[in-house]
């Protein structure tokens, strides 16, 4: 592997600022590190446990509910990308041949659109080998903590006639239409959708973003509470952003039209979590690369 | 070829030699049109139609109706992509037009000053003179009225033609709309037994062909006239870059969505100036079908999906019997899906386990 000067002053400069990170973690605060990264400038999120609806379809009694909402625990500070990944970015996996090609309509510091689950998970093995450490895509719950009061979840109504499905089709479109969001297809700069509360840039802008988690089909157990049984698909991934869905790994333009009720993401981008490089280095060492 | 300044040029001086022509008075029916009734009708954009007696009342008359052309730049995608378009009444499609059969049908068509076209009105219901549009060539700042006796009962398109080369550009620039001519004694079914609906819509298909630029993008034109090489390029490939009913991707959809409720008769009358299509409403039929559009002509029954032939209307009843979204598309699910030829209709209403049911939800395969 040739050694890229920008990755390792970038990395080692972030890697630097992760004691102070923690040590400001600890209060459950968050901290941006510095524009010292000329990599991906990242933000560390302190520990802390939030309410989240699951992802994934859920059946109780052989009808449709609104997914479960269940108390989760980000037990380490979660160290996430504070824009997500930008076409320049990218371009450098696709220059090193580790990344497919993108219809770029724009370039520079725009977000990589156009991209598909696949091609956010060869950015990120690519990226984890440049520069030695762990990077890989968020989990739902990681997305919807670090979104904070961003996030929005499934678009969903919460009706649920067992005696009339068409009453939760008819309520869901209603919800959807009365959000009134109108198409926005034109990726912005960096930083154009502000800042949320936990220090990210442009959630929930026009930029939905992969996650590593996979679409599930769950049975409810008759508490209501846990579940029974599931059935995943991880041929098909959650996708966060204005909203909450689920796109096949392959897709890498979400627009679409026909019977399908429902709002297509505007584009899909992602952005990428840094595992604690000493968790990274003790997995390196594990496989005897470190 | 034709260059843009030729094909313009074409046009006023065809607008010239019909002037002449149009000027001639036509006496002939003036007198025994000159007794009957008289009925203004103020049109409506689709997909509504303009209240209507579904069976007439009394004997024939004179329905006015009055269009004003529009052209105005409209926006026919999510992604923002522009057409000049050129518009009957201002939309795209033109309103539907509703009179019965034996009734005279009295247009005052205007081309404001403020275009920059020639344009006229060919009717599909009408006899002579290319369907009036000999009649109809209207410059801007000009008005003419032409009027025509519906001798035909049935769903008709109309569009302009102005002669050569403009006809299609006009028509794929949005200018086209439909006429619907009643029977007397309104609908019937396949058996001669009266059928009425509780609701009409007007869906209006419409073939674009956008041009693009180097990088792919859709182009922007400052004027019609500008466009028209780039885009003559586009229509003779024959593949549409767009195909959307009301004159937008999604036009027919979210809040516009047309409405019905269990129990409810709807008449969904279907035009395509320009090219074939087959609509079909997902989850429901079409009861009853004129697929040509033509009253005289017994409906076809329980239809999956109609074929509206290019250049024609066609009419489908529907009662639905189960709540429900449903879309209505153009079958060939590339257009419904990838160009955007989908309307989707909310039915509120009982659900009928009857008629379905999922009687197990998804589960693990049984070993």
């Amino acid at each position: 592997m040739s050694l890229d000067p920008i990755f390792i002053s970038g990395t080692i400069a972030a890697a630097a600022l992760i004691g102070v990170g923690i040590t400001h973690a600890l209060d459950n605060s968050s901290l941006e590190l510095s524009q010292l990264t000329a990599v991906s400038e990242l933000v560390l999120v302190g520990p802390g446990s939030f309410d989240h609806p699951k992802a994934g379809e859920f059946l109780k009694e052989n009808h449709p509910v609104a997914a479960p909402i269940v108390q989760e625990t980000i037990h380490a500070p979660l160290e996430i990308m504070k824009y997500q990944v930008s076409v320049s970015e990218y371009g450098r996996c696709v220059a090193d041949g580790a990344c497919k090609p993108i219809d770029a309509r724009k370039s520079g510091n725009v977000p990589v659109t156009g991209v598909s689950h696949m091609d956010a998970e060869a950015y990120a093995t690519w990226l984890s080998s440049r520069t030695g450490e762990a990077w890989r895509l968020p989990t739902d719950v990681e997305w919807a903590y670090a979104a904070g009061e961003r996030f929005r979840g499934d678009m969903e109504s919460g009706e649920s006639d067992p005696n009339n499905p068409a009453r939760r089709w008819l309520a869901r479109y209603r919800t959807e239409t009365a959000l009134g969001r109108k198409p926005d297809p034109e990726p912005r700069l960096q930083g154009a959708f502000g800042i949320n509360s936990k220090g990210l840039a442009d959630v929930a802008g026009n930029i939905w973003e992969w996650t590593s988690t996979c679409y599930i089909h769950a049975t409810m157990a008759s508490d209501g509470l846990g579940i029974a049984s599931s059935i995943d698909n991880c041929g098909v991934h959650a996708v966060e952003g204005f909203h909450r869905t689920y796109m096949s790994n392959f897709i890498r333009d979400g627009k679409s039209g026909g019977c399908a009720v429902g709002t297509p993401p505007d584009n899909l981008g992602f952005r990428l979590v840094r595992d604690q490089p000493s968790l990274a280095r003790t997995l390196l060492r594990r496989l005897g690369l470190a | 070829m034709l260059t843009r300044r030729e094909a313009l040029l074409g046009t006023v001086l065809t607008a010239a030699a019909v002037a002449t022509v149009g000027a001639m008075p036509a006496v002939a029916s003036t007198k025994d049109v000159a007794g009957l009734p008289r009925e203004k009708v103020t049109l409506v954009p689709p997909p509504f139609v303009h209240a209507h007696d579904q069976v007439a009342k009394g004997g024939p008359k004179v329905v006015e109706f009055t269009m004003t052309i529009e052209e105005k730049p409209m926006v026919i995608d999510a992604d923002g992509t522009q057409i000049n378009a050129m518009t009957y009444n201002g939309s795209v499609p033109g309103p539907l037009m509703v009179v019965h059969e034996g009734d005279y049908v009295e247009l005052t068509l205007i081309n404001p000053e403020t275009n920059t076209l020639a344009h006229n009105i060919d009717f599909h219901a009408a006899t002579g003179a290319l369907g009036g549009g000999e009649l109809t060539l209207v410059n801007p700042g000009e008005q003419v009225t032409l009027r025509f006796k519906a001798t035909r009962s049935g769903t008709f398109v109309y569009h302009c033609a102005p002669g050569g080369a403009m006809i299609p550009w006009h028509v794929v620039s949005g200018m086209s709309g439909a006429i619907m001519v009643l029977p007397r004694d309104g609908l019937k079914d396949d058996t001669g037994k009266p059928v009425r609906y509780d609701h009409i819509y007007y869906v209006g298909e419409n073939d674009f062909y956008i041009p693009r630029d180097e990088q792919g993008q859709f182009k922007k034109y400052e004027t019609a006239g500008d466009n028209y090489d780039d885009t003559l390029k586009v229509m003779r490939g024959l593949i549409p870059t767009h195909v959307v009913f009301n004159g937008k991707a999604g036009s027919l959809t979210g809040d516009n969505a047309m409405k019905a409720k269990v129990g409810e008769t709807i008449l969904i009358v279907h035009s395509q100036a320009n090219r074939d299509t087959r609509p079909h409403l997902i989850g429901g039929h079409g009861d009853f079908v004129w697929e040509q559009g033509k009253f005289a002509n017994p409906p076809a029954k329980d239809l999956e999906t109609w074929f509206i032939r290019g250049g024609s209307a066609g009419a489908a009843l529907y009662t639905f019997l189960q709540p429900g979204i449903y879309a209505y598309v153009n079958h060939n699910l590339i257009e419904a899906v990838e160009l955007g030829a989908t309307a989707h209709f909310t039915v509120e209403g009982s659900w009928d386990d009857d008629l379905m049911m999922q009687v197990e939800a998804p589960k693990a395969i049984a070993s």
